[in-house]
C-alpha cells in the first residue's frame, strides 16, 4: 500500500488542497482548526455523557424504588419471592430472577465455549484455507442473525425436538430451549474472537514445538492455546456478557415464570425478561412495578459491566504480550 | 535422537519434516496421533454442527414461511385476520428507523474516531474515552432501550408526554414534539446509542490502516491537521469505514428490544409521515407474531423472518462489494 507512487500522489493533492488553505490568512485556518477540533471532541464527549447518563437514570430510579414503603433493600438483594404483580402481597427478592439468568447463561456457555474454542482452534490450527475461506463467512452470518430469530428457532424448532426425543416434560416455554439458542447465538463470537488470539501467536512457538515432533494436537494443546489463554478467557467473558444481556430469545423462548430452579425443562424468568414483561404490559409509568425494573437494570448492568471490564483487561493483557 | 539420525543416514531420498519425525518417532507417539486424529475427527464434527445449525434454521424458516411471501404480504398492515396480514407498516418503520439512526450515529461515530485517532495526543483523558467506548460496547441494548425511552422519549420528564411542546402539525411532514414520545425520531436515536460504540471501533481501525507516510506527505507540505485528514487520511479508508457503518446498520435494522422498551404501539395501520410517527419495526412485528399461539401467526412470524433476513443479507453483500472494490483499489 504505501509505494512511493501512492504517496507522491497524495502529496500532489495534499499540496493542492493545501494551496487552497493557504489563500485564506493563517488566522483564519488556525480558527477554523480550532472550531473542527472542538465539534470533533464533543462527538468524543457523547460516549461519557452518554455512560453517565445510563448511570444517574438507573441509579435515580432505583433510589426512588427502594424508598418505597413496600420495598426494603435487604429483601430485594437476599428475598428468594419475586411476586411484583400478583396478590395483595408484593414481593421483590431478585434472586429469581438472577437463577433464571445464570440458568439459562450456564446452558449457553456449555455448549457455546468448548464448542466455540474448538472451532477456533480448527480454523486457526487444522483447517486448509479452502475450507477457512468457506467457514468463516458462515460464521458471520451465524453472527449476524438478529436474536429475534433465534428465539423463534428455540420456539419452533429446539423445543418441539426437546419435548419429542428427550422429555415430554418440556413445555412450550423451558430453560434448556432458550439456552441452547443463545449458546447458538453466542458461539460465533466466541469462535472469532478466540480464533483472532490463535492467530496472533508468534510461528516460531509453533514451528519450535514441531522441531520437538509434537503433533498438531500437541502443538495447539499445550502451546499455542495456553500461549494465547488471556485471549480466548477474554472472548469467553464477552461472550457471557452478551448471553446474560441477551433479551429477545428469553423472552419469546424461556418464559415469564420467576422462582429459583436449576431444571432445566422448567419455565423461568431472566432479569431481561421481566423487563420486557414490565415495558410490554399496562403497568403504569411511576408505578412500583415500573420502577422495579429499573432495579433490575441497575443490576443487569454492573454485573455486564464488571464482565465486560474484566474481558477488556484480559484482552488487552493478551494485546501486550503480542502484538 | 540416535533413531533419528541413522534414519537421514540411510535414506538420501528428501523427506518431508512430518516424515522423518513420523519414521524417528517411538511407540509412545502413536498413541498421540491417534489422540491427534480424534482431536481432528471432533473439530470437523463440531465444526459441522455450526453449519448444520445454520442449515437447518434457514430450512425451517423458509418452509414455514415462504408460502406466505407475496406481494400483498410486503403492502398489507397487521391484521388480526393472518391471511389479509402483512409487513407494511414495520418494513417502513425499520426503514424511516434505520435512515435516522445512520444519519446521527454516522457522522458522531467517524468524528469520535478521527478525534481519537488524528487529533488527540495519547493522554489519560485519551484512554478514558477509549475504555469507556470499550464498556459501552458490552452494555445490554434492552439497557440502551431504558437511555432512550428516558432521554428521548420522555426528556428526563421535563415536559409532560400528554401536552408536549409542538411545531407544526402532526399531520405535516415537518411535525416536531418535544418530548419526542415513542415516534420514530426517538427509535431511530436509541438505536443510535446501540450501534455507535461498533461504529467508532471500525471507524478507528479503518483510520488505522493508513500508512503514516502518507500524513507525514500531507504535513510536510504545510498542511494543518484537518486539512490532512479530510483530504488524504479519509479519503483513503472511507471504504472501509463505510463498510464498518453498513454492518453496524444491519445490527440496528435487527434490534427488537430497545424499540420495545420505548413502548412503541403493537398494532400500527400506517406507515410514518413524519419523525414523530407512529412506527415498529420488523423485529418486533416478529416478536408479536412469534408470541402467539392461534395457528397462522407462526407463518406470518417465519415470513417476516425471510424479509428480515434478506434484508440483512442484501446489506451485507453490499458491505462485502466494497470491500472487495477496497482490495482492488488498494493493490
Amino acid at each position: 500500500m504505501s509505494n512511493a507512487a501512492e504517496i507522491s500522489a497524495a502529496a500532489v493533492r495534499a499540496a493542492a488542497a493545501n494551496r487552497r488553505g493557504i489563500a485564506r490568512s493563517r488566522a483564519a485556518r488556525i480558527g477554523t482548526e480550532r472550531i473542527i477540533r472542538g465539534t470533533l471532541l464533543a462527538c468524543a464527549l457523547m460516549s461519557i455523557v452518554t455512560t453517565f447518563t445510563i448511570l444517574v437514570i438507573l441509579l435515580a430510579q432505583s433510589v426512588s424504588f427502594f424508598a418505597m414503603p413496600q420495598v426494603s433493600i435487604w429483601e430485594f438483594f437476599t428475598g428468594t419471592t419475586w411476586a411484583p404483580l400478583l396478590g395483595e402481597e408484593k414481593h421483590f427478592g431478585i434472586w429469581p430472577l438472577i437463577a433464571g439468568t445464570l440458568l439459562v447463561t450456564s446452558i449457553a456457555a456449555a455448549f457455546a465455549l468448548p464448542v466455540g474454542l474448538i472451532v477456533a482452534v480448527y480454523l486457526s490450527e487444522y483447517a486448509p484455507s479452502r475450507v477457512r475461506s468457506i467457514l468463516k463467512p458462515i460464521l458471520e452470518v451465524l453472527a449476524g442473525i438478529p436474536t429475534v430469530v433465534y428465539g423463534f428457532f428455540a420456539l419452533a424448532v429446539i423445543t418441539p425436538f426437546l419435548h419429542d426425543h428427550i422429555s415430554e416434560s418440556f413445555g412450550t416455554f423451558n430453560a434448556l430451549g432458550a439456552g441452547l439458542a443463545v449458546g447458538i447465538m453466542i458461539l460465533p463470537i466466541v469462535a472469532s474472537l478466540s480464533e483472532d488470539a490463535l492467530r496472533a501467536v508468534p510461528r516460531s512457538l509453533r514451528d519450535a514445538a514441531f522441531a520437538m515432533g509434537g503433533t498438531r494436537f500437541d502443538v495447539s494443546a499445550k502451546v499455542v492455546v495456553p500461549a494465547a489463554l488471556s485471549g480466548i478467557v477474554a472472548s469467553w467473558l464477552l461472550a457471557i456478557t452478551r448471553a446474560i444481556g441477551e433479551t429477545m430469545i428469553v423472552a419469546l423462548a424461556a418464559g415469564g415464570l420467576a422462582r429459583m430452579t436449576l431444571n432445566p425443562a422448567d419455565e423461568v424468568q431472566t432479569m431481561t425478561a421481566y423487563m420486557v414483561q414490565i415495558f410490554t404490559g399496562d403497568a403504569p409509568a411511576y408505578g412500583i412495578e415500573y420502577k422495579s425494573s429499573f432495579a433490575v437494570a441497575t443490576v443487569l448492568f454492573v454485573i455486564t459491566l464488571a464482565l465486560t471490564m474484566a474481558g477488556n483487561l484480559f484482552l488487552r493483557a493478551f494485546r501486550e504480550e503480542y502484538e | 535422537m540416535h533413531s533419528l539420525g541413522a534414519q537421514a543416514q540411510s535414506n538420501t531420498r528428501r523427506r518431508s519434516p512430518g516424515e522423518i519425525v513420523a519414521a524417528a518417532v517411538p511407540a509412545s507417539q502413536l498413541r498421540r496421533r491417534v489422540v491427534d486424529r480424534t482431536f481432528l475427527a471432533l473439530c470437523i464434527v463440531f465444526t459441522g454442527l455450526a453449519v448444520v445449525i445454520l442449515g437447518i434454521l434457514l430450512v425451517t424458516i423458509w418452509q414455514d414461511g415462504h408460502t406466505r411471501l407475496s406481494w400483498q404480504f410486503l403492502n398489507s398492515f397487521a391484521s388480526r385476520r393472518t391471511e389479509e396480514a402483512g409487513v407494511r407498516a414495520p418494513m417502513w418503520g425499520s426503514i424511516w428507523a434505520c435512515v435516522i439512526c445512520a444519519l446521527a450515529a454516522v457522522p458522531i461515530g467517524v468524528g469520535t474516531a478521527i478525534y481519537l485517532e488524528e487529533f488527540s495526543k495519547r493522554s489519560r483523558f485519551r484512554s478514558f474515552i477509549q475504555l469507556n467506548i470499550a464498556n459501552l460496547a458490552g452494555v445490554p441494548s434492552i439497557v440502551y432501550g431504558i437511555l432512550g425511552l428516558t432521554a428521548f422519549a420522555r426528556a428526563f420528564g421535563s415536559a409532560s408526554t400528554d401536552s408536549p411542546i409542538t411545531i407544526g402539525q402532526p399531520e405535516s411532514f415537518f411535525y416536531l414534539q418535544l418530548p419526542f414520545g415513542h415516534g420514530v425520531l426517538a427509535g431511530g436515536l436509541t438505536l443510535m446509542l446501540v450501534v455507535l460504540p461498533i461504529i467508532i471501533v471500525s471507524s478507528q481501525e479503518a483510520l488505522r490502516s493508513v500508512p503514516r507516510s502518507l500524513r507525514t506527505a500531507s504535513l510536510a507540505l504545510g498542511g494543518t491537521q484537518w486539512q490532512t485528514t479530510w483530504n488524504i487520511t479519509l479519503p483513503a479508508s472511507i471504504p472501509m469505514i463505510m463498510t464498518g457503518a453498513i454492518l453496524a446498520m444491519s445490527r440496528a435494522i435487527g434490534e427488537a428490544a430497545p424499540i420495545l422498551v420505548l413502548g412503541v404501539p403493537l398494532f400500527i395501520r400506517t406507515t410514518p409521515i413524519n419523525l414523530m410517527s407512529d412506527f415498529t419495526v420488523l423485529p418486533l412485528q416478529i416478536y408479536n407474531w412469534a408470541m402467539r399461539q392461534q395457528s397462522g401467526f407462526h407463518e406470518l412470524a417465519a415470513a417476516a423472518i425471510i424479509v428480515l433476513l434478506a434484508v440483512l443479507l442484501t446489506l451485507n453483500a453490499v458491505a462485502v462489494i466494497i470491500r472487495h472494490r477496497l482490495q482492488r483499489a488498494a493493490s
